[in-house]
């Protein structure tokens, strides 16, 4: 495909994705498949944002499945969205993989032309348009909900939003965690926050909530020690993402689990 | 019926010729070159918004001299242009080269068809592995493309900062280095520069992904201090 010269009345500005429609190449273009047909892919699961002391903790399990198949077993669903802001997504992963680097690459276009980031509320206006271009999509069962947060440079404060299918954006004040593994790991961010948190008890926080909902939803993976696959941790500062390494995850879900074989070693005896 | 005055074609090349490098004249020179770890470009400008130089791609870095609007235009084309090529093929598979060579067809086919030539140089960079990889296509107002290797210069005066910056400068000087060359060469003896007067950008092999990067007045000033 080669991109044209545009002229004054025909020019896409410094948008992405209708740059994209403007060369014919629409990502969000489905064909329909009729009304009863839903369309059997891999899915992603628990991802789960919340705020400390000095921006917001992201973080996601590894697993997708397909029906009641694990189909990959080290997917990153939580990704830098660019220096200061992550997404993490749930859903069909083949569209929510596009979504994420159209998303990365309209940052980045936009920055580029324009010679300034966009504003991080800019930005997840910026993502719910794309989850409600793919509203056709995510009415034949491949929907795409992500969470969006990152550091404002503006405020000099972390922000997280969820987002619904429609492409709907609400900002939370604490944390958020969404997909099938959401609810148990909302429970336990909703009991464990408090708010200023160190960046260690944040992430410690984290990982109890991907714990916990690994326990109870089969489509989200726990630490595999087997294979040495931990999921993805990272803090976003003023000093921007950065991501934890699997050593020093290991060695909190360690302590995880060894707290709760005491609790049981306790009710045993 | 009215019948256009016969203008010979020589003489039609020749006045569009002189057209447009009257225009680049006009404006202040630019000056790239390779340095110990990347490329370095240096440019008199005064403006602080209006910028001669910026980021195309990862490796691959754009700068123009002559009117604004027009090479600002061509600048555009060139981040959509990669931007699509990435989206559609892989990060891997954006390179200057190919660019260049779109960049070469418009501003060819403007020159010969079009009721005025772009007053525009242009200069696409891409910064390679390793020195020899390194790449600088020069693209003249008229279409004509130069693959130039460890400097270049552009716009007005050109040919007398050339001639100064080619005695002083080593493809190996570090960074601060180079930048005093360059702006000593774009300077010439008369003249000193200051960092509020300047632009100065790099891509730099040692930075991760984009290599580009800007520096602010203040950095320059610790450059040339």
């Amino acid at each position: 495909m080669v991109v044209p010269f545009f002229d004054v009345d025909n020019d896409p500005g410094s948008n992405f994705t209708s740059l994209l429609r403007k060369v014919g190449l629409d990502p969000f273009a489905v064909a329909s498949f009729g009304d009863s047909q839903q369309v059997l892919a891999p899915h992603a699961t628990t991802v789960l944002a919340v705020r400390y002391l000095n921006g917001v903790i992201m973080a996601g399990d590894r697993r997708a499945t397909m029906g009641n198949r694990i189909s990959n077993r080290e997917m990153e669903k939580v990704v830098p969205a660019d220096r200061h802001s992550g997404v993490a997504i749930s859903g069909t992963a083949g569209v929510a993989m596009d979504m994420i680097k159209i998303f990365q690459l309209q940052l980045e276009h936009f920055e580029k032309l324009d010679g300034r980031p966009i504003s991080l509320e800019g930005k997840a206006n910026q993502l719910s348009q794309l989850v409600r271009a793919n509203l056709a999509g995510a009415m034949q069962g491949l929907g795409v909900i992500p969470i969006f947060a990152g550091y404002d440079l503006l405020r000099n404060t972390g922000r997280l939003w969820d987002f619904d299918i429609t492409g709907g954006r609400y900002e939370e004040r604490e944390f958020v965690a969404t997909g099938s593994g959401g609810g148990p790991a909302s429970t336990v961010l909703k009991v464990g926050f408090r708010p200023n948190m160190s960046a260690d008890d944040a992430v410690d926080l984290a990982c109890r909530a991907l714990l916990e909902a690994a326990d109870v939803d089969s489509a989200t993976g726990g630490p595999d020690v087997l294979r040495s696959i931990y999921p993805v941790v990272a803090t976003i500062s003023v000093d921007g993402w950065e991501r934890r390494d699997d050593a020093d995850l290991a060695r909190r879900f360690e302590a995880l689990v060894l707290e709760q074989r005491q609790r049981q070693d306790g009710m045993s005896s | 019926m009215n019948q256009p005055f016969y203008v010979a074609p020589e003489q039609l090349m020749k006045d569009r010729a002189d057209y447009a490098r009257k225009g680049i004249a006009r404006g202040r020179a630019l000056v790239a070159v390779q340095y110990v770890d990347g490329i370095l470009l240096v440019s008199e400008n005064t403006s602080n918004t209006l910028r001669k130089i910026s980021e195309i791609y990862d490796r691959i870095g754009f700068a123009g001299v002559g009117k604004y609007n027009e090479f600002d235009q061509l600048r555009r084309f060139g981040v959509r242009n990669a931007d699509v090529r990435g989206y559609q093929y892989s990060r891997d598979d954006v390179e200057a080269r190919s660019l260049a060579n779109e960049y070469a067809q418009i501003l060819g086919q403007t020159f010969t068809h079009d009721v005025k030539p772009y007053e525009v140089e242009i200069l696409l960079v891409e910064v390679g592995t390793d020195q020899n990889s390194d790449q600088l296509f020069h693209i003249m107002y008229d279409g004509t493309l130069m693959d130039e290797r460890g400097l270049s210069v552009l716009g007005g005066d050109a040919e007398a900062i050339g001639g100064r910056l080619r005695e002083t400068w080593l493809p190996g000087d570090v960074l601060d280095v180079a930048v005093r060359k360059c702006v000593a060469a774009l300077a010439g003896p008369d003249r000193t520069l200051q960092a509020d007067g300047l632009e100065v950008a790099i891509l730099s092999r040692s930075i991760e992904r984009r290599c580009f990067k800007r520096f602010d007045d203040q950095e320059i000033d610790a450059f040339l201090s």
